[in-house]
């Protein structure tokens, strides 16, 4: 908690997520609006699509601004002789990034909602798609975040080792939400079973190999 | 009692490129050593590798009773180094800086609070971020994170730099008391004059390796202080109390 105490903190005090991320991930929504069209039939069934398109690219952002934090020779330092246990590390800054994650899909719910005009009928299974999608993506974009943290290249490397190992999360989470959307519950869950391992592996090979990839880094 | 710091024959790769290249070093406990040499003589990283942030390679390394050949990392919770780089988070006040790092071992936050004051970051200063300070105030609020954490070795690479003459005189104190409480102090420094007289020996490091060494300020007679011959300038002891070094 100390460590995600600590992101939260500066990320609040820089607000960068309040004014880059989240205009930018509502700026997708709006720019893929614009391009569907005014016909209310394809901009319904893109709007599952669209919201994990959106929450994806915006996952990239904050995994680099978590990074970033300690992307200074005093600081990772810092961090490597704190005492904190490297799994320890690795739970704290992937419970940051989800934390702002999970803010950031209300802003873009609200968002498809209102571009989008489609209402969630199935309420918890947007809610644990959400979730489970959220740690899923936490745990793998600070993973590779840290894969890419000590690269002069990494604002540009990380999109593209994470965005192909994130594309289940945008398949299920998609599917998932096309369920709640329609007030399908029963095939939306079958999805579910995509995203819990999703998230319990990353979870699992965050807390393990966190601490040789920040010593490589 | 074991020393903090046993080197002998001691390998650091920093990549393929050998930063300590056959290391012989020991260092007791309550027990101040100054490191001289030019620069890319290797007193950094000499230091970073007592931290635990450079494996050691080949050879003996202990430090603190824990080998750093076969974990390098397990010693760092017990060391406090104070680097070029101040550890400090810009959008955080030093308050909040050194009460991360104190938390961070477990210790409460009050251990913080009084090295904040100790080192005069009261007031406004203790709440303006870090980002905000000038680098002698971003260096002193790492020096009480490192306080405040009562390291039982103290690695300090050049500890003087940027600091005021009272924040310097300070540090002298504070290095005096840490080794009165039984630390192990290591500091590089390219200001003998300022860094010897607090010390009890002199190394000199050229090439990764440990070349020399002499008594320091607190063991030999402040006019007896032995000359150091470093590659670019020569130092010659001085006259005075306080053991002075000038350029030769």
């Amino acid at each position: 908690m100390l460590v995600a105490g600590k992101d939260l903190r500066i990320e609040a005090r820089s607000r960068v997520a309040l004014w880059q991320v989240v205009p930018f991930a509502v700026l997708v929504l709006v720019l893929v609006a614009f391009a569907i069209g005014p016909d209310t039939g394809p901009m319904r069934q893109a709007a599952p699509g669209v919201f994990w398109i959106a929450v994806l690219f915006s996952t990239v952002l904050t995994v680099q601004r978590s990074v970033a934090i300690e992307s200074g020779e005093g600081t990772r330092d810092g961090l490597r002789l704190s005492g904190i246990d490297p799994g320890g590390i690795f739970l704290g800054k992937a419970a940051a990034v989800g934390l702002q994650l999970l803010v950031l899909q209300l802003v873009l719910w609200a968002g498809v909602t209102i571009f989008f005009n489609v209402r969630v009928h199935v309420v918890w299974l947007a809610v644990v798609t959400s979730l489970l999608a959220t740690v899923g993506l936490a745990c793998a974009g600070v993973l590779y975040g840290a894969l890419s943290a000590g690269l002069r290249v990494r604002d540009t490397l990380l999109p593209i080792l994470v965005l192909p190992v994130l594309a289940p999360v945008l398949l299920a989470g998609s599917k998932a939400w096309q369920a709640a959307l329609n007030g399908n519950a029963s095939s939306g869950t079958g999805w579910l079973r995509i995203l819990i391992p999703f998230a319990v592996i990353y979870l699992v090979i965050g807390i393990v190999l966190y601490g040789p990839l920040q010593e490589a880094a | 009692m074991a020393p903090a710091v046993q080197f002998r024959a001691a390998v650091a790769l920093a990549g393929r490129f050998p930063a300590l290249a056959g290391v012989d070093l020991s260092l007791e406990a309550g027990e101040v050593v100054v490191v001289v040499g030019a620069n890319g003589a290797g007193k950094t990283s000499l230091l970073r590798t007592c931290a635990g942030l450079l494996a050691v390679t080949a050879g003996e390394a202990l430090v603190l009773g824990v080998d750093l050949t076969t974990d390098h990392t397990a010693v760092r919770r017990h060391v406090g180094l104070l680097g070029h780089a101040a550890p400090l988070y810009d959008e955080l006040s030093a308050a909040e800086n050194v009460r991360f790092a104190v938390r961070a071992l477990g210790l409460p936050a009050a251990a913080g609070d009084a090295a904040l004051e100790r080192l005069g970051l009261v007031g406004r200063l203790r709440t303006t971020p870090a980002g905000r300070l000038s680098a002698g105030q971003r260096r002193r609020v790492a020096l009480a994170a490192l306080i405040a954490r009562r390291p039982a070795l103290w690695l300090l690479d050049e500890p003087h730099a940027g600091l005021d003459a009272p924040t310097r005189a300070l540090l002298g104190v504070l290095i005096g008391e840490a080794a009165a409480e039984g630390a192990a102090v290591l500091l590089s420094s390219h200001e003998p004059e300022l860094a010897v007289p607090l010390s009890d020996r002199v190394v000199v490091m050229r090439g990764g390796r440990i070349t020399g060494g002499s008594p320091g300020g607190r063991r030999a007679p402040v006019r007896a202080l032995p000359d150091v011959d470093l590659p670019a300038v020569k130092l010659r002891a001085g006259p005075g109390t306080m053991g002075a070094w000038h350029v030769a």
